[in-house]
């Protein structure tokens, strides 16, 4: 760390370097792209994994931070922020070609704060529609229905993107760009079809039955959560997580909790921690055992799909007898769980473990040697790992293009440095990886849960907090092992009972960023199967 | 053969029938009448056909699925079929815009017409097929294989691009497969001698084709009942329709009756490649008998011929359910390396064994005469 304030020193004198929680370094604008680089090039750990891109609108000037990781080891965490205070026509430079997940990140920035990227290849607005008026995070937003009417009309798609370039001399130009080619073939995939896994919009050019090119459309079921949330204390801000991946709703909520935990420094009784970790695992089982369900489905196998169901009703019950609810747990809140666990909840969950375990078996016998079955995911959707820490696609889908990413080996929390457990790391980067990956992960959560159920302390479940809560000033992040895979939150707090900017990292994103890639040349049946083997969730996009 | 007693057949009713409007109509109207009633009969079996295949398929289907199927309409849901048909037909057909209007309704005719060609040809029992063709096979090939063009033209006029890969795909998979399946059948009318459906049912009395040809009738049947799948476009060869990629391919715009054409037609057709097979490999109506066993023969012939036909056919229904509801769809490109880099070339081979087997007399027949 002290060798790379040295570096950047020597490099770039006007970077203002600042240790707060995270080593931060300031630039300007016209320096951002080559202290990236750097950072990107660093020897010892290469920076090469960008983990948020987060716009924020700080009243004087529109800032833009990065939050660098490196790939060999995702626990160390550095901001890069830059900024500008032009608010009639902001334009950033791009780290688009450092970092593929940029892409979408950006074109998100500009649909939201309005900052544009030079040299991003496709400057069209993410979430939102192209006639949207007004960039709904910047605090001057004026949220009046008039303004964006609903619209009944059915609007014509246009395939033409704005790119903003800098040529050899320095000037800028603005461009547009086709998408796809004069004659494609061009089908809607989406938004209303069985196997987008939610409102999700391909649309793609196919060759025969080739994928030539896969344009990615989304904010069908944009809810604008993070504006939302601007105006809300923290505690009425929990239940929005339920909502995004609605399959991990445990997870996220469980960092947005331990995100205001930590920040208002609030001990967190060792019950309720316990009883916080066995509900993730059990969450994630539930979410793996959709996630394989929905692949079988999309590769046409509809007994499977029904046969993973019928093991996540049984974790249903246990979570509705916990708290009443069974998709949209609500049991985390500030301090603690808003239930404690039923008295037979222990037996519950130790009569499960064997059950699903007997099931594995079935589920490995029925399905994952069936000839078919290896014909349409072995060496089908290949994902390099170079590609993968690019496009930043954690969750299953990196670790089986053999990328170590847990969280919860890398940033333990909760109780995850307590237990024993493997990361399930594969090398063969195809779908079949990452189907193998999931059954094998159901399996460590398993041993997870055997660890923990018999020695969860007696004692409070729920910390006492102060009715208003209030976050000292600064910058919080807290990232969680998501079903999909990294789940972030930031909180930017300026000491009032709301958050002034809430932004979740969402893992669903980065993996629809990596279908174009993977999918390309491939058959359009196997684009449906790669992305049940991806398993995205929708409503995670769009927040 | 003849000699065993037959309580339960139907000859008996088919020949006092014959005789009495003989007796009271001149010829011409005589044949007319038993025309319409055997036209009448046919249709009816179709129907009842189709919704018994359609309940007994939903019932199965709950049944690997670890569900419970349907079983509100009636005790244990039987008559749920019914209930279907007169939603079906009560139901609204929606127009299109821009569809080729004329084609659009033509198209689910084709579908049906063929397979209810087809259905005709079948000897359901004893003395219980409509028109015996000395060329029954031969006739049985062709008509089927119009039904392709429905499903050609249901995905062209629809003017959607999801039902026109379906059809493409459906057109490709079904022209391959057709080769195979018509392959698979001439092994076995070598073996036979004949094309005629009542013979080829005479010579299997006491060796089902399946035993007599053994090795050559074992692949041959294997063959025809992986194309025969293929033909009827279900499971793990539903691309044409495949609904977690294309909605519900070529069918995707059709909605309340012409929508049901297609689905009874694949039904049906399920049903029909079943009753090929039965009566080409496993005997037809055929009882299954040993020769020279006269009293475990004429306990045998107590089963109504039709019962052991159908029998049969259930029994290929079921493995074909089975496969359905087991395994995942194959990609286009795998399905016709399947047919035409395994299938055919076996087929082609497997016909030359059996010619060999045949002159060479090593048929099980031949061998223990």
């Amino acid at each position: 760390m002290e060798q790379l304030k040295q570096l950047v020193i020597s490099l770039f004198p006007e970077v203002i370097i600042e240790e707060k929680k995270l080593l931060t370094f300031t630039v300007k604008p016209k320096e951002l792209h080559a202290l990236a680089e750097v950072l990107y090039k660093f020897k010892n750990t290469p920076f090469d994994y960008l983990k948020y891109l987060i716009g924020t609108d700080e009243g004087e000037i529109l800032t833009v931070s990065y939050l660098l990781s490196s790939s060999k080891n995702p626990g160390i965490d550095i901001l890069l922020k830059t900024g500008t205070p032009d608010r009639e026509n902001p334009l950033l430079y791009t780290v688009t070609d450092l970092y593929e997940t940029a892409q979408y990140n950006e074109r998100e920035v500009y649909a939201m704060l309005g900052i544009r990227f030079i040299n991003n290849p496709d400057m069209r607005r993410f979430l939102l529609r192209d006639d949207w008026k007004g960039f709904p995070l910047r605090k001057d937003y004026d949220a009046n229905p008039d303004i964006n009417p609903v619209s009944l009309e059915s609007r014509e798609i246009i395939d033409t993107a704005p790119v903003i370039r800098e040529n050899e001399n320095g000037e800028i130009v603005e461009e547009t760009i086709n998408i796809f080619e004069k004659d494609d073939y061009i089908i809607n995939i989406g938004p209303q079809h069985p196997s987008t896994h939610g409102v999700m919009h391909f649309r793609t050019s196919l060759d025969g039955e080739t994928v030539k090119k896969i344009d990615v459309h989304s904010g069908y079921i944009h809810r604008g959560i993070e504006k939302l949330s601007e105006d809300l204390t923290y505690p009425q801000t929990l239940h929005f997580t339920d909502r995004l991946d609605y399959l991990s709703a445990n997870m996220n909520r469980h960092a947005l909790c331990m995100c205001v935990e930590k920040a208002a420094e609030i001990e967190v009784p060792e019950r309720a921690q316990y009883i916080r970790t066995i509900m993730d695992e059990l969450n994630r089982i539930a979410s793996h055992l959709l996630a394989w369900s929905a692949q079988t489905n999309d590769l046409g196998a509809t007994t499977a799909f029904i046969y993973g169901m019928r093991e996540r009703e049984v974790i249903l019950d246990i979570f509705e007898k916990v708290c009443g609810g069974r998709l949209i747990i609500n049991q985390n809140v500030i301090g603690g769980v808003m239930f404690d666990i039923y008295p037979e909840f222990q037996k519950d969950v130790k009569a499960y473990i064997p059950y699903m375990r007997e099931k594995l078996k079935e589920y490995d016998r029925f399905f994952s040697h069936n000839v078919i079955a290896l014909g349409r995911m072995k060496n089908v959707g290949i994902l390099q790992i170079e590609d993968a820490i690019s496009y930043a696609v954690t969750g299953p889908a990196g670790r089986a293009s053999g990328w170590s990413c847990d969280v919860r080996k890398h940033q333990p929390y909760a109780l995850y440095d307590k237990v024993q457990f493997n990361e399930i790391i594969r090398t063969e980067k195809d779908s079949y990886a990452r189907y193998l990956n999931r059954l094998d992960e159901i399996e460590e959560s398993l041993k997870i849960i055997e660890q923990l159920i018999d020695n969860i302390p007696e004692g409070d479940y729920l910390a006492k907090t102060k009715a208003i809560i209030k976050l000292p000033e600064g910058e919080y992040f807290q990232h969680v092992e998501a079903s999909k895979g990294l789940f972030g939150v930031y909180i930017e707090s300026r000491g009032e009972k709301t958050p002034y900017r809430l932004k979740f990292r969402s893992p669903s994103m980065a993996l629809v960023s990596a279908m174009p890639l993977i999918c390309k040349g491939e058959k359009i049946s196997d684009f449906i199967g790669i992305g049940g083997s991806m398993d995205y969730v929708i409503p995670d996009i769009d927040r | 053969m003849t000699n065993y007693s037959q309580p339960l057949e139907f000859s008996a009713l088919n020949k006092w029938i014959d005789t009495t409007l003989n007796e009271y109509l001149p010829g011409f109207w005589a044949v007319f009448i038993e025309l319409v009633l055997v036209g009448i009969a046919l249709l009816a079996a179709y129907a009842i056909i189709a919704m018994i295949l359609i309940y007994v398929e939903r019932k199965i289907t709950a049944f690997f699925q670890a569900r419970i199927g349907p079983n509100r309409v009636g005790k244990y849901g039987i008559f749920q079929s019914v209930a279907d048909v007169i939603k079906i037909l009560l139901k609204e057909i929606i127009p299109l815009n821009r569809r080729d209007k004329f084609l659009f309704y033509t198209a689910p005719f084709f579908m049906i017409a063929a397979s209810m060609m087809t259905f005709g040809a079948i000897p359901f029992g004893k003395n219980m097929q409509a028109v015996d063709f000395n060329i029954g096979i031969f006739y049985v090939i062709a008509v089927s294989s119009l039904g392709i063009i429905g499903v050609l033209l249901a995905g062209w006029s629809s003017n959607n691009k999801y039902s026109m890969i379906g059809a493409m795909r459906s057109g490709a998979q079904f022209v391959s497969y057709e080769l195979s399946a018509g392959f698979a059948l001439m092994t076995m009318v070598i073996l036979s001698g004949t094309m005629q459906f009542s013979q080829i049912i005479e010579t299997q009395s006491t060796c089902w084709n399946i035993f007599n040809g053994h090795i050559s009738s074992l692949i041959a049947f294997v063959i025809y009942l992986i194309s025969g799948h293929a033909e009827t476009n279900r499971g793990p060869f539903d691309l044409p329709e495949a609904e977690s990629e294309l909605t519900a391919g070529y069918h995707t715009e059709y909605s309340g009756l012409s929508f049901g054409f297609f689905y009874l037609a694949e039904y049906l057709n399920m049903f029909i490649i079943a009753s090929i097979a039965a009566t080409v490999f496993l005997g037809g109506w055929m009882p299954f008998q040993v020769s020279g066993w006269d009293g475990f023969n004429q306990v045998m012939w107590y089963i109504p011929s039709y019962v052991w036909f159908f029998g049969k056919v259930g029994f290929l229904i079921f493995l074909s359910l089975w496969i359905r509801w087991s395994f995942p769809r194959l990609r286009i490109d795998q399905l016709l390396n399947l047919e035409w880099k395994y299938l055919l070339p076996i087929n082609l081979v497997n016909i030359l064994i059996m010619v060999g087997l045949v002159l060479s007399g090593l048929t099980l027949t031949d061998l223990f005469k």
